[in-house]
C-alpha cells in the first residue's frame, strides 16, 4: 500500500506523517506519535474512549481516518495540561472523584472540552447529553457532572 | 514485638472459601476512634488521580517495548466443531508475519481441566483455533484470514434447560452436568416447615448471562530476558498470573515477573492467567521478541467470562405472624463450554432466619463462552428472586414488607452456626426507609394513576467481604524521611493506592505527599491475594497498619539511642519524637533515617488471623424509587438509597465511587443489559457495545448514601469490610420490587425491559 502525506496539528505542534492510507486517526495518535492518553475500547464508536477534540468538535478517533484530519488542529488528554498546569475540567475531574479505573476518562474529559468550548453554561442536561457516548463502567457518573459543572463554574468566574 | 505466627487461614473470595497457610501478625493495637483520625475516613483524593486525569496513567493497554510484535487470535466461528484439518501455510507467507501456533505445532497444555490451551475440539463461538504474531495487528488480522481451517460441525446447545436433557449434544462425554448431579444444601425439614406454613408462595425466576466487558480490553505485554519472563497484564492477580504461566511453562515461578500499575476494569473477568497470555509467552520466545496481545470487543463479549444465567424455581413458606417456615431453591445456570460456577443460593441460605432450607442446583455446560466471577458471583441473581419471593410472600399474610424482612432477622449465621462479628442490618433499613419515603409508597401496588406509575422496592444484602491472612505488606523508610509502601495487591481502579497510604500516613503522622504505594509487581512485593471478593481493602489494610506500626516503634527505639534516653521518657507526635517535660529534645524521622547511615529501616506486617468462631459478612439494603411508563414499557430508575454495615470506611470519596459504579451496574443488569444467542445458530447476537446495552449517563439515578457502621474491630486493626460487591448486590432485586409496586405486576426475568412490562400490564 502506498504511503501518504499528511500533516496536523497536535496539542497546539505540527505532525507532519507518511503513513499508510488506511491507518485511524487513533492508530497514528497511539502508535505513530505516542500519545496513549487516548485509549481504544470497542473499535466501533460506541465506548468514547477514543475522544479526542478536532477542529472544536469531539469525535471518535476510531472512526476517522487519519487521512480526513489532514490540515486538522487536534487536541488530546495530553494537550488539556498547559504549562504543568492541570485544566480546570482535569483538576475538578481530580477533586471530584470523578475517576476510578480512568479508562475512560481522557475521553470524557474531551468530551467535556468540547462542550464547554461550545457552551460555557451548560445545564445539567447539556452535561448529560455531551457525555452521553462516553461509556463509564465503575466510576458512575454523577462525579463527572458535577466536575464538569464546576470546571465551568470555575472558568466563568 | 512483631510477633508473628503461622495458621490455617480460610475465608471466603467469591464463589468458595480458600484455605491456605498464613503467617499472621499476633501484634495488637488500640481500636482507631473515628474522632481522633487525621486521615483515615477522611475524603482524600486518589493518590494516582493526577496520572489518570493527564493522559500519563500507563495501563497494560498503553505499554509500548521496542520491537514489539503485536498478536491476533483466530477464534471458532461456530458453536460446536472439531478442526479436522488446518492449514497456515497461506497466512505465513504474507510479510511481516513472524509466527502462528495451532494445535498442531503448540506444545499440548491443560487447560480447563477437561481440555487443552489448543483443543482441536472446539466447544464454543470463539474457542481459541490459532494465534498470530505479526510486524503490527493489521497484518495478523490479514494473516487470520488466510489459515484455511476445515471444520467439522457439530450439534450444540445453547440453552441450559436443553443442554440438561438425556438426548442433548454433549460438550463432555460425562454429559453435561457438572460433577453428574446438582450440589445439594439442607438444613432442617422443608416438609416439616411447609406444614407449619399458613401461606406458601411458589414461583420462577430467571435471571441472563451479564458480560463484565470492562473499559480497558483484557491484555497481555510479554518479554523474555533469557529464560525470563516479564508479564505486563491487565489483571487483577498478579500472584495468580505468575503461578498459572510459571506452571503451564514448566518455570520456577521466580522466573516469571507480573506487573500490573494501572488498569481499566474487571469485575472478576481478570481474576486468572488468560489464554493468551501464555500464546503470546510461546510465540514470543519462538520469534525472540517480546508480543503484545489485546482482545478486541467482539473477543471479551464472547471469550473472558461472563455471569452465568438462572433459573430460580423458589418456595417459601411463612407463618401468619410473619415467621419463614421454609425455603426451598431448584435452580440451574449456565457455566458455558468449561467448568465454571454457576451457583446462586447462598442468598437464600444465609439472609433471612429460617429453620427448614433445602437448595438444589445444577451447573450445566452449554456451547457458549465460559462463565467467570462477576460482582457477587450468584448473590446478584439469587437475590433477584429472593427478594421477590420474599415480597410475594409479604403480601400473601398482609404484611408490609419491610416488617417482614425485619421479623426473619438473624443475628448468627445459620450455616454455620455462628454469630456475626458485626450486623447492623436494623440500623440501615431503618435510615434507608425514612430517606426513601418508604411510608408513602403505593398501596396496594399499582394504584398509582399514571400513566406514568412510580413505584418504590427494596432488598437487603449479605456478602462475605471480611477478608483475611495471607496478605503482607513490606514498609521501607527512605532517607528524607518518606515511606514507601510494597505490596503484592493491585489496584483494580477501586482506589487501593489511595487507602493504603492513607493507613500509613495516619499511624506515622506524615502527609500523603510522603507516602509512596507500589503494588502489582511480582518480583518485588510480598504476597496477597487476587483483588476480588471485596477482600483487598479488609485483608491489605491492616497489614499496612501492623506494617507502620512496627516502624513507628522502630523509629522511637533509634531515637532513645540516639538521645541516650528510654523510649518511655518519648513521644510521637506528627512525625516527630521528642521527650517529655522540659527541656525537650526531639529528632524528626527524617533525622533519624539518616542517622542510621545506608541502613534502609524495613518492616513487613502481616495482616491477622480472623477471630475464631465468628461469621464475617457485610450488609445492607436499597430502596429503589422507579416510574413506569405504562404507555411505552420503559422503566426509569428515579432514586436509590443504599445503606450499609460495612464496618469503617477509609475514604468516603472512593465508596462512593464504588457505590455509584455498583448501583449503576445493578440498573444495567436489571434494565438492559443481556447476552443474547441466536438458539437456531447458537451465535452470539450481542456482541458489540452498540447490541449490548451498558448503562450510559442518562440512566443514572439520584443515589443517597447511609453508612451505618464505624468499624468492626473484631476482625482487624483497621476494621474494614468490603465494599465492591455488596454495592450492587440489592440493586437489580430493588428495581425489580419497585416495578411491581408500580404496576401491580411481577416481571419475574431480567432484565426487564419494554416488552415485558407491556406484556404484564396487558395481561
Amino acid at each position: 500500500m502506498k504511503k501518504i502525506n499528511i500533516r496536523f496539528k497536535v496539542n497546539g505542534r505540527q505532525a507532519d506523517l507518511n503513513i499508510a492510507p488506511n491507518k485511524r486517526l487513533l492508530d497514528v495518535l497511539r502508535d505513530d506519535l505516542g500519545l496513549t492518553g487516548t485509549k481504544e475500547g470497542c473499535d466501533i464508536g460506541e465506548c468514547g474512549a477514543c475522544t479526542v477534540v478536532l477542529n472544536g468538535r469531539a469525535v471518535h478517533s476510531c472512526l476517522i481516518l487519519a487521512a480526513q484530519a489532514n490540515g486538522a488542529e487536534i487536541i488530546t488528554v495530553e494537550g488539556l495540561t498547559q504549562n504543568g498546569e492541570l485544566h480546570p475540567l482535569q483538576k475538578n475531574f481530580l477533586e471530584h472523584g470523578a475517576v476510578q479505573c480512568g479508562f475512560c476518562i481522557p475521553g470524557m474529559l474531551l468530551s467535556s472540552y468540547a462542550l464547554l468550548k461550545e457552551n460555557p453554561h451548560p445545564r445539567e442536561d447539556d452535561i448529560k447529553e455531551a457525555i452521553a457516548g462516553n461509556l463509564c463502567r465503575c466510576t458512575g457518573y454523577k462525579q463527572i457532572i458535577q466536575a464538569v459543572e464546576a470546571a465551568a463554574n470555575e472558568n466563568n468566574e | 514485638m512483631a510477633d508473628s505466627k503461622i495458621i490455617k487461614s480460610k475465608y471466603f473470595f467469591e464463589e468458595d472459601f480458600t484455605e491456605e497457610l498464613a503467617e499472621v501478625s499476633a501484634n495488637k493495637y488500640a481500636d482507631w476512634n473515628k474522632k481522633e483520625l487525621k486521615v483515615v475516613g477522611k475524603p482524600v483524593s486518589r493518590v494516582d488521580g493526577y496520572d489518570k486525569v493527564s493522559g500519563s496513567a500507563v495501563f497494560t493497554f498503553d505499554v509500548i517495548l521496542p520491537n514489539m510484535a503485536h498478536a491476533k487470535t483466530l477464534r471458532c466461528p461456530h458453536p460446536h466443531a472439531k478442526i479436522k484439518r488446518i492449514n497456515t501455510k497461506k497466512a505465513e507467507k504474507i510479510p511481516g508475519v513472524l509466527g502462528i501456533l495451532t494445535y498442531e505445532n503448540a506444545p499440548k497444555i491443560s487447560w480447563y481441566g477437561k481440555s487443552f490451551l489448543f483443543d482441536p475440539h472446539l466447544r464454543y463461538e470463539g474457542d481459541e483455533v490459532a494465534f498470530v504474531a505479526a510486524e503490527n495487528e493489521r497484518i495478523a488480522e490479514q494473516a487470520l484470514k488466510l489459515i484455511e481451517v476445515d471444520y467439522e460441525i457439530l450439534p450444540f446447545v445453547t440453552d441450559a434447560a436443553e443442554a440438561m436433557k438425556k438426548d442433548a449434544p454433549k460438550l463432555y462425554d460425562d454429559g453435561n452436568i457438572r460433577g453428574g448431579k446438582p450440589s445439594v444444601y439442607e438444613r432442617g425439614d422443608i416438609d416439616k416447615g411447609f406444614e407449619e406454613a399458613s401461606a406458601v408462595a411458589e414461583q420462577t425466576y430467571k435471571t441472563q448471562v451479564e458480560i463484565h466487558n470492562p473499559t480497558e480490553p483484557h491484555c497481555s505485554v510479554v518479554n523474555w530476558d533469557g529464560d525470563y519472563l516479564t508479564i505486563w497484564d491487565s489483571t487483577q492477580g498478579v500472584f495468580s498470573v505468575r503461578d498459572r504461566v510459571a506452571d503451564v511453562l514448566k518455570l520456577p515461578a521466580s522466573r516469571v515477573r507480573v506487573i500490573k500499575k494501572y488498569m481499566g476494569g474487571a469485575f472478576g473477568a481478570k481474576l486468572e492467567a488468560g489464554k493468551y497470555t501464555v500464546m503470546a509467552a510461546l510465540l514470543a520466545r519462538k520469534i525472540g521478541r517480546p508480543v503484545r496481545i489485546a482482545l478486541d470487543r467482539r473477543e471479551m463479549n464472547l471469550s473472558v467470562g461472563n455471569r452465568p444465567d438462572s433459573v430460580q424455581k423458589l418456595k417459601g413458606g411463612a407463618t401468619k405472624d410473619g415467621r419463614l417456615t421454609a425455603l426451598y431453591q431448584y435452580s440451574y445456570g449456565a457455566a458455558g463450554a468449561h467448568p465454571a460456577g454457576a451457583g446462586c443460593s447462598w442468598a437464600l441460605r444465609t439472609m433471612y432466619l429460617c429453620p427448614n432450607v433445602k437448595t438444589e442446583e445444577y451447573t450445566v455446560y452449554i456451547n457458549a463462552g465460559r462463565a467467570r466471577p462477576f460482582r457477587a458471583p450468584g448473590h446478584v441473581q439469587g437475590f433477584f428472586a429472593l427478594e421477590a419471593l420474599i415480597d410475594e410472600l409479604a403480601e400473601k399474610i398482609g404484611m408490609d414488607p419491610l416488617e417482614f424482612r425485619i421479623k426473619n432477622h438473624t443475628d448468627r449465621d445459620q450455616v454455620f452456626d455462628a454469630p456475626y462479628t458485626s450486623k447492623l442490618l436494623l440500623d440501615a433499613y431503618r435510615v434507608a426507609a425514612e430517606a426513601i419515603g418508604w411510608k408513602n409508597r403505593p398501596q396496594p401496588a399499582g394504584s398509582d394513576a399514571g400513566p406514568l406509575k412510580r413505584g418504590i422496592g427494596m432488598s437487603s444484602q449479605i456478602w462475605w467481604g471480611g477478608g483475611g491472612p495471607p496478605a503482607y505488606a513490606t514498609l521501607k523508610l527512605n532517607r528524607d524521611g518518606s515511606v514507601r509502601i510494597i505490596a503484592g495487591s493491585q489496584d483494580i481502579g477501586t482506589g487501593t493506592y489511595t487507602i493504603l497510604a492513607q493507613v500509613a500516613s495516619e499511624v506515622l503522622e506524615i502527609p500523603m505527599e510522603k507516602v509512596e504505594v507500589l503494588l502489582g509487581d511480582t518480583a518485588v512485593a510480598p504476597y496477597c491475594g487476587s483483588s476480588g471478593g471485596s477482600t483487598t481493602a479488609p485483608s491489605v489494610s491492616p497489614a499496612v497498619r501492623d506494617a507502620a506500626e512496627q516502624m513507628k516503634a522502630k523509629l522511637l527505639s533509634g531515637a532513645a539511642a540516639h538521645l541516650n534516653v528510654s523510649e518511655s521518657q518519648l513521644v510521637y507526635r506528627n512525625g516527630v519524637i521528642h521527650t517529655k517535660g522540659k527541656n525537650k529534645k526531639s529528632m524528626t524521622i527524617r533525622e533519624i533515617a539518616r542517622k542510621m547511615g545506608e541502613r534502609v529501616l524495613v518492616t513487613t506486617g502481616k495482616r491477622e488471623a480472623n477471630p475464631d468462631g465468628y461469621a464475617i459478612n457485610s450488609f445492607g439494603v436499597q430502596f429503589a424509587e422507579v416510574e413506569v411508563d405504562t404507555e411505552t414499557g420503559k422503566v426509569s430508575v428515579k432514586k436509590i438509597v443504599a445503606a450499609y454495615d460495612i464496618g469503617r470506611v477509609l475514604n468516603p470519596k472512593t465508596l462512593e465511587n464504588q457505590i455509584h459504579g455498583g448501583i449503576i451496574q445493578g440498573l444495567g443488569f436489571a434494565l438492559f443489559e443481556e447476552r443474547i444467542i441466536d438458539r437456531n445458530t447458537g451465535k452470539v447476537l450481542t456482541t458489540n457495545l452498540h447490541d449490548y446495552k451498558l448503562p450510559t449517563v442518562k440512566d443514572t439515578p439520584q443515589i443517597d448514601i447511609r453508612i451505618v457502621s464505624k468499624g468492626d474491630s473484631k476482625i482487624s486493626n483497621t476494621g474494614v469490610k468490603g465494599v465492591g460487591e455488596p454495592a450492587m448486590i440489592p440493586t437489580p432485586a430493588a428495581i425489580g420490587n419497585a416495578v411491581y409496586n408500580a404496576i401491580g405486576k411481577r416481571i419475574k426475568s431480567l432484565p426487564i425491559t419494554p416488552d415485558k412490562v407491556l406484556t404484564a400490564l396487558q395481561s
